[in-house]
């Protein structure tokens, strides 16, 4: 069970004082206080944790976020941010003694600067919106994570959110130039620009990803690329995973570097074209869809080289897109392959490992097993570029114990990922999801140091507190902390 | 100084835990090919990583390479080419940061977060430092990142590592993302009349679908003094444009992007290309015996033709990163000259380092800028090295 941070009750007591106190420094309509309003706010896309926090404020500019923060500084209040509450982590999970920060209301685009090839954008503005605001001169936002239609570009730097395409064009930490960020005191910051590369220390490298515990983010200067001219997919069946495996490992010691390389087992492909009606062959055990993109003439001649890899490893069904859109329907399946899962079963539970590629077949294998054990049923997609595992783990929340042993499943496919010399998440976040298993990858020293990073940002941990790291120590505490045999000082002090 | 050489893990945390316990000042190093970046070190021993050498794991279909932080550059160089991959960031195989001519240790270049004329369309050093283990100023040994190429586990410990000239924790073992390396490169060679007119060159090519992945500008002067022939026999300044990838690609993109530049250009190919563009990489023209203070700037691409008519005096400078990077050349290694840099620079954002000067400079003057409150930066090194033992001074003056 998920234990929180110890609650706060003389914040909790103080509800209507500090409602009235935020009303002061943001619109009072943008402070919202009334317990069935802030039901909305209470959960994210981790929507097995629900709970609404003690107020949302929702500001409409940096200077107001400033004022929160620095109120909730000096009052000891913790803050939870928020974009859009898309985090399949919990990552925007509100805490009952906080508040919750949404920064909705900021969603402009700035400006549009082609000659530095970026756009400068406010954090609510959906990923997708970046793109569509820049399409008519040829140019895109690369980090495509499957909610692009919905989610921030301020979530997608605290989350570091990845997509479809990163293999090739980076995940989102590749494809920022600055930041503007509030610090936990209401200090406001400005780091990068339109300029590559920190001088010194890489603050803009270590605020992404950092799931919203080291500053909130005002304000994003994104890298913008030129479309490619074309693009192409092609579709290939196989016999087993392991030979589907051995055509991506294949394609890549070829050097070729797909833009996309998506890989999906037989009751996701079911699933899918069930749904979707894709074409998908149905008899595959491992479906491959591999997407090209370039100049026309490079698209050609790679494409020939993938389909030769394909036969050569023993396709069984063999399909290139011959135009834009049946590409559009190749990718229709895949990106449709969560809600198509919904379908097939009351809940499902995704996962979000990555492990070396190498190991795919054992650790399908291994899940298969799990699979029988727990009484759970699994589909699996998978970036199988880089390796990035999404189990879906088929569940109903309204049988008792399903919940849990999903939850179990989930834990011990982490740890497989791990054990074969992967990690707990590839692009969801830790959030309050995978925080708990943090050991299993990091031990205590480990984690100690990351730590003492956050206090250098957040010294009284107001920020985010209960996402990420398993326990709790004061700052004083780690500075000095000496570890012996994995056993810490100070036993008795209150840890969550 | 004293020099300590370890052979072992266990020796390399005995020695950083003893200097924390004596609150011993400790320089670290690699192999001392970049002992003339940053600021003088100013300690009574020195951790030399030189025994800690050696790739471990080497997988190139999962595009990943685990290597001790002593591993020498060439050989991991010579690694990758076999198998036909290399480092995308495209460090520079070179003698600027320091004297001697040997490249480097990897853990070197990580530190320094040194990448090269591709770092605009493949990411810097920090963009491929996927993960690490190292011994921080307590004489902890801990890890951080992973050794897949996918990675959001924790916070993104590399990427501080990249660039923090080893004044946070001490490499021991990094992994690394490898990429394919491209097949051919063309360069479209394009005499100008001045800079304002290469540089507007590059703007504009940039943002067509030709996938340019090195985009430079030499004036007159600079090209002159080239080792290619073709193109010191221009005698003209020049805006270079580097197209690389499969024959067929390379051959087609070409064609496309001469026929969009209009005037007349020419074509590198292969030998000369790579030579061009290893020149530019290193800054060879710049490196005359009597330098004083080189300066390199990371700038807003848009400006670096203003930059360049404000700082570059008398033509010892050259635009790389298609404007975003400009390597200048100062006659005046002085503090008050450091201030001119830095206001130009400063004013239309961006920042300077000086990579080469007088050590009696890099002690006046803060060679890194500081780009952040001076108190956060100081918190976060003392995050990992509260004592100040590690490297201090080199990045920032007074810690």
């Amino acid at each position: 069970m998920l234990t929180m941070p110890a609650l706060d009750e003389e914040a909790i007591s103080a509800r209507e004082q500090v409602a009235a106190d935020l009303a002061r420094l943001v619109a009072p309509a943008s402070v919202i206080a009334a317990p069935a309003a802030l039901k909305a706010y209470e959960s994210d896309g981790l929507t097995a944790y629900r709970q609404p926090p003690l107020v949302a404020a929702l500001p409409g500019n940096t200077a107001e976020v400033a004022a929160v923060l620095r109120y909730c500084h000096e009052r000891k209040l913790k803050v939870v941010p928020r974009g859009s509450g898309t985090s399949l982590s919990g990552g925007a999970l509100p805490l009952a003694d906080g508040v919750l920060l949404g920064l909705g209301k900021l969603n402009r685009i700035l400006e549009i600067d082609y000659d530095n090839r970026c756009a400068i954008v406010q954090p609510g503005v959906p990923n997708l919106a970046i793109s569509h605001a820049v399409a008519e001169r040829g140019f895109y936002y690369a980090p495509d994570p499957s909610s692009q239609i919905a989610c921030s570009i301020g979530g997608n730097v605290a989350e570091n959110s990845g997509g479809v395409h990163c293999l090739k064009y980076g995940l989102t930490t590749n494809n920022l130039l600055g930041l503007e960020v509030v610090l936990m005191d209401g200090d406001v910051m400005r780091v990068g620009g339109r300029h590559f590369d920190a001088a010194g220390y890489d603050l803009m490298g270590i605020l992404t990803g950092s799931e919203g515990l080291l500053g909130v983010v005002t304000e994003v200067t994104v890298r913008l690329l030129r479309r490619p001219p074309t693009a192409r997919a092609l579709l290939a069946g196989f016999a087993s995973n392991e030979a589907a495996g051995e055509a991506v490992a294949a394609i890549i010691a070829a050097g070729i570097i797909p833009a996309g390389m998506e890989m999906m087992d037989r009751p996701a492909v079911a699933a899918v074209e069930d749904f979707v009606h894709a074409g998908y062959p149905l008899e595959a055990e491992g479906l491959l869809i591999v997407e090209l993109d370039g100049t026309v003439a490079e698209v050609d001649e790679l494409m020939g080289h993938v389909q030769a890899i394909a036969q050569q490893k023993g396709a069984t069904s063999l399909r290139v897109s011959q135009s834009e859109q049946e590409r559009l329907t190749f990718w229709a399946g895949r990106k449709a392959a969560f809600p198509a899962v919904g379908r097939i079963s009351p809940d499902y539970y995704c996962m979000d490992g990555t492990i070396p590629r190498s190991k795919l077949p054992l650790v399908l294998n291994r899940m298969a097993e799990m699979s029988q054990r727990f009484g759970l049923r699994v589909a699996n997609v998978f970036h199988a570029g880089d390796g990035n595992l999404h189990p879906l783990i088929l569940y109903d929340a309204n049988k008792a114990g399903d919940l849990e042993r999903a939850e179990q499943f989930g834990a011990e496919i982490l740890k497989l990922c791990v054990e074969v010399g992967g990690v707990l998440t590839g692009e969801h976040g830790v959030g309050v999801e995978k925080r708990d298993l943090m050991p299993t990858m990091f031990s205590e020293v480990d984690l100690a140091q990351q730590m003492r990073l956050k206090c250098a940002f957040d010294p009284e941990q107001l920020l985010n507190p209960g996402k990420v790291f398993p326990t709790l120590h004061r700052c004083a505490e780690l500075g000095a902390m000496h570890v012996s045999g994995g056993k810490l000082p100070f036993p008795d002090l209150p840890r969550f | 100084m004293q020099r300590i050489q370890p052979e072992s893990i266990s020796e390399i945390v005995e020695t950083v835990r003893s200097c924390a316990e004596a609150r011993r000042p400790l320089a670290i190093e690699g192999s001392g090919s970049k002992s003339g970046l940053g600021r003088p070190v100013d300690a009574e021993a020195m951790l030399s990583l030189r025994g800690l050498s050696g790739i471990r794991v080497y997988q190139p279909d999962e595009l990943v390479l685990t290597a001790w932080s002593g591993t020498p550059m060439r050989e991991i160089w010579d690694a990758l080419a076999e198998k036909r991959q290399h480092l995308a960031f495209e460090p520079a195989a070179s003698t600027l940061y320091g004297s001697g001519n040997d490249a480097g240790t990897i853990g070197g270049v990580l530190a320094g977060n040194l990448s090269g004329p591709r770092r605009p369309s493949a990411g810097a050093a920090r963009d491929h430092f996927l993960g690490f283990s190292a011994v921080n100023g307590l004489g902890e040994e801990f890890k951080a990142g992973g050794k897949v190429v996918k990675n959001v586990t924790g916070y993104d410990l590399p990427k501080l590592l990249a660039g923090s000239m080893g004044t946070l924790a001490v490499m021991l073992e990094v992994t690394v993302k490898v990429l394919p390396a491209p097949e051919k490169q063309r360069t479209v060679m394009m005499p100008v009349s001045d800079v304002v007119a290469g540089h507007r060159c590059l703007i504009t090519q940039l943002q067509e679908a030709f996938e340019i992945d090195g985009a430079a500008f030499l004036p007159a002067s600079v090209a002159a003094r080239s080792s290619v022939d073709l193109v010191r026999a221009r005698g003209s300044a020049l805006a270079l444009m580097r197209l690389t990838g499969s024959p067929v690609s390379v051959a087609d993109r070409c064609a496309a992007l001469r026929a969009a530049v209009g005037s007349p250009t020419e074509e590198l190919h292969s030998a000369r290309s790579q030579a061009l563009w290893s020149e530019i990489n290193e800054v060879a023209a710049l490196l005359p015996a009597e330098l004083t203070a080189l300066w390199r700037l990371s700038v807003p691409p848009a400006s670096g033709a203003k930059i360049a008519a404000e700082l570059g005096e008398g033509g010892d400078w050259l635009m790389d990163w298609g404007g975003g990077r400009l390597w200048i050349a100062r006659r005046n290694a002085t503090v008050e000259d450091t201030a001119l840099v830095r206001k130009v620079v400063e004013a239309l954002g961006g920042h300077a380092t000086l990579v080469r000067g007088p050590e009696h400079l890099r002690k006046a003057i803060d060679v890194f800028p500081m780009e952040a409150p001076p108190s956060l930066l100081q918190r976060m090194k003392a995050a990992f090295d509260p004592h100040g033992i590690l490297n201090p001074g080199r990045l920032y003056r007074d810690w």
